[in-house]
């Protein structure tokens, strides 16, 4: 049996904001319009099949001049598991000082993903 | 009392003040700082952890603080010096810049040219006149962004975001991400005034509903916020009786637009653009003053910080050339209109360009959103350039280069954004400035 299902994305990946359709038949994605980019193109045809995201969000930090310590996965999280990522990062806590790009947790719930600093935190004696 | 002498003094160390300093030392500047009142370079940016910054400037995607820490990086690689905790009071023509900090005292800096870097802040509840109580629990979202991000305290766990501005946007995220419920944005307008990609990845993803053309009409509670009463809005932006309804909360976010942060250039008398809010500048971001240049969201609210970055290099090379007394005097002003279709333009004025120059960029804010449309340029009153815009929204700068040779001799010089006659397909590729 033949299925044929059209998906309207809106591209995440830049300012534009191109929005497009992705046609997907038995499984596959078989046309894609409206992307004006590859970066596009890509974002496109895994969005209907295994959506993604970047991650940021934030770690505790003890011993600096801040209480929190911004982290970005280095690549991005399947979306079903962002608030599993989230809840693993919410009991992680990182001593001061913390050089930018620092892995803070690394292959985070065995999703293949690591999470870096996202900045310098000195320590505040 | 201090005093101390420079070539470059920026006022603000966010991406505009960064840049700017940078390109000045790049010019040749010799004595170049950057006075900054919070306790570390990076501005607004430092607390915006989400990514997305930096596709345009580093052609990688970065979150705020990872831009931030490129330029922290950059500055950190010269002899600029830097003063953190020092707030600028005064800074007057001739370039005596009067300062303060906790550890220096008062000082007064001499300098030879000034870059307003400033930045903006938020607009409150009091610019969108809301009736009602005024219980706690009403935060600027930007206030909110500064809290979670950054201090570690959570201003609520019922939440609804009134603007549809991008901090509001990345709010709902971000406080989802916390475990607050975020019940719902309303926007007055019948557009958003954010970029299409935080429509879809802050609310869209996480099931938040959009209300377009709604306006909170009451806030409610004693000591905390309690709730709020929306209604629908007509095309006159008018409450349409009947429609109100209640959502209960403890918290509101108010998205509701930015304002640049110029009292500095208010108080030295700066001309001033009434619709950006910012310094009326020419191409070399001189202002009204002769020395004193502006650059980033003090001079115009930018939704990219890419572009930030370029306009204040722009405003430090020439605050370079004027230190060294080689930049050409203010003199005849040739002024640039924002027509038909479009709110702002910058620069609002032209001097006389150097030799050699081949294009000069201009940033626009429409007025309102509009399908495939054309950019048109017109030199006192006759048609000399035009471009294609694919889609034209009120939340993104639009961004053109115009060839010198179509600028001529022209005096006044108007921008103006029509529907164009066809369906275009792409939009043309911005020609890098020469």
């Amino acid at each position: 049996m033949m299925e044929r299902v059209v998906h309207a994305i809106q591209c995440i990946g830049c300012p534009i904001g191109c929005g497009g359709e992705v046609i997907v038949e038995n499984g596959t994605v078989s046309e894609m319009t409206g992307f004006t980019c590859n970066k596009g193109l890509a974002y496109a045809a895994e969005e209907v099949v295994a959506p993604k995201r970047m991650v940021t969000t934030t770690v505790r930090v003890s011993g600096g001049g801040l209480a929190l310590l911004p982290v970005v996965s280095v690549t991005p999280v399947p979306k079903d598991r962002i608030f599993d990522c989230l809840r693993l990062l919410r009991d992680v806590s990182v001593a001061a000082p913390i050089a930018e790009g620092t892995i803070v947790v690394s292959d985070a719930l065995g999703l293949g993903v690591d999470f870096r600093a996202a900045r310098d935190i000195a320590s505040v004696q | 009392m201090r005093e101390m002498s420079y070539d470059v003094v920026t006022i603000g160390g966010g991406p505009a003040g960064m840049a700017a300093a940078l390109a000045a030392r790049e010019a040749g500047a010799e004595r170049v700082l950057i006075i900054e009142r919070d306790r570390e370079l990076g501005g607004i940016l430092q607390q915006c952890i989400h990514n997305g910054f930096g596709l345009r400037r580093f052609e990688e995607e970065l979150t705020g603080p990872g831009y931030a820490h490129r330029y922290i990086e950059m500055v950190r690689a010269t002899d600029i010096d830097v003063w953190l905790d020092t707030t600028v009071l005064a800074a007057e023509p001739g370039g005596v810049i009067t300062s303060v900090s906790p550890h220096a005292g008062m000082t007064v800096v001499r300098a030879k040219s000034v870059v307003y870097a400033m930045g903006c802040r938020e607009r409150t509840r009091g610019a969108i006149r809301t009736p009602g109580s005024r219980p706690a629990g009403v935060f600027t979202a930007g206030a909110a962004q500064r809290m979670v991000n950054m201090e570690g305290y959570l201003p609520g766990k019922e939440v609804v975001i009134v603007g549809s501005g991008d901090i509001g946007l990345i709010m709902a995220r971000r406080m989802t991400f916390e475990g607050a419920k975020v019940k719902a944005v309303f926007e007055i307008m019948p557009y958003s005034n954010g970029l299409t990609r935080n429509i879809v990845q802050c609310l869209e993803d996480f099931g938040i509903p959009l209300y377009l053309g709604h306006s909170v009409t009451a806030i409610h509670g004693k000591d905390r916020v309690t709730g709020i009463t929306v209604s629908q809005v007509n095309d006159r932006l008018e409450v349409i009786e009947g429609t109100a309804f209640d959502v209960s909360c403890d918290c509101v976010l108010l998205s509701v637009g930015l304002i640049p942060e110029n009292e500095l250039g208010r108080a030295a008398g700066l001309a001033l653009d009434p619709i950006t809010s910012g310094a009326r500048v020419d191409q070399f971001r001189q202002t009204s003053i002769p020395g004193f240049f502006a650059a980033g969201n003090v001079l115009h609210v930018h939704d990219l910080v890419d572009w930030v970055s370029e306009e204040a290099a722009i405003a430090g090379r020439s605050a370079a050339r004027h230190a060294r007394g080689e930049l050409p005097a203010l003199g005849s002003e040739r002024s640039v209109t924002a027509g038909e279709g479009l709110r702002t333009v910058v620069p609002q004025r032209l001097s006389a360009f150097e030799p050699g120059k081949m294009s000069t960029r201009f940033y626009f804010r429409a007025a309102k959103p509009m399908g495939a449309s054309l950019l048109q340029f017109w030199a006192d009153g006759v048609l000399a350039f035009e471009r294609k815009l694919r889609v034209v929204k009120p939340s993104e700068m639009i961004v053109a280069d115009i060839p010198v040779r179509k600028i001529g001799d022209a005096q006044k010089l108007e921008f103006r954004v029509v529907p164009a006659p066809e369906k275009i397909e792409a939009e043309d590729e911005i020609e890098e400035e020469a």
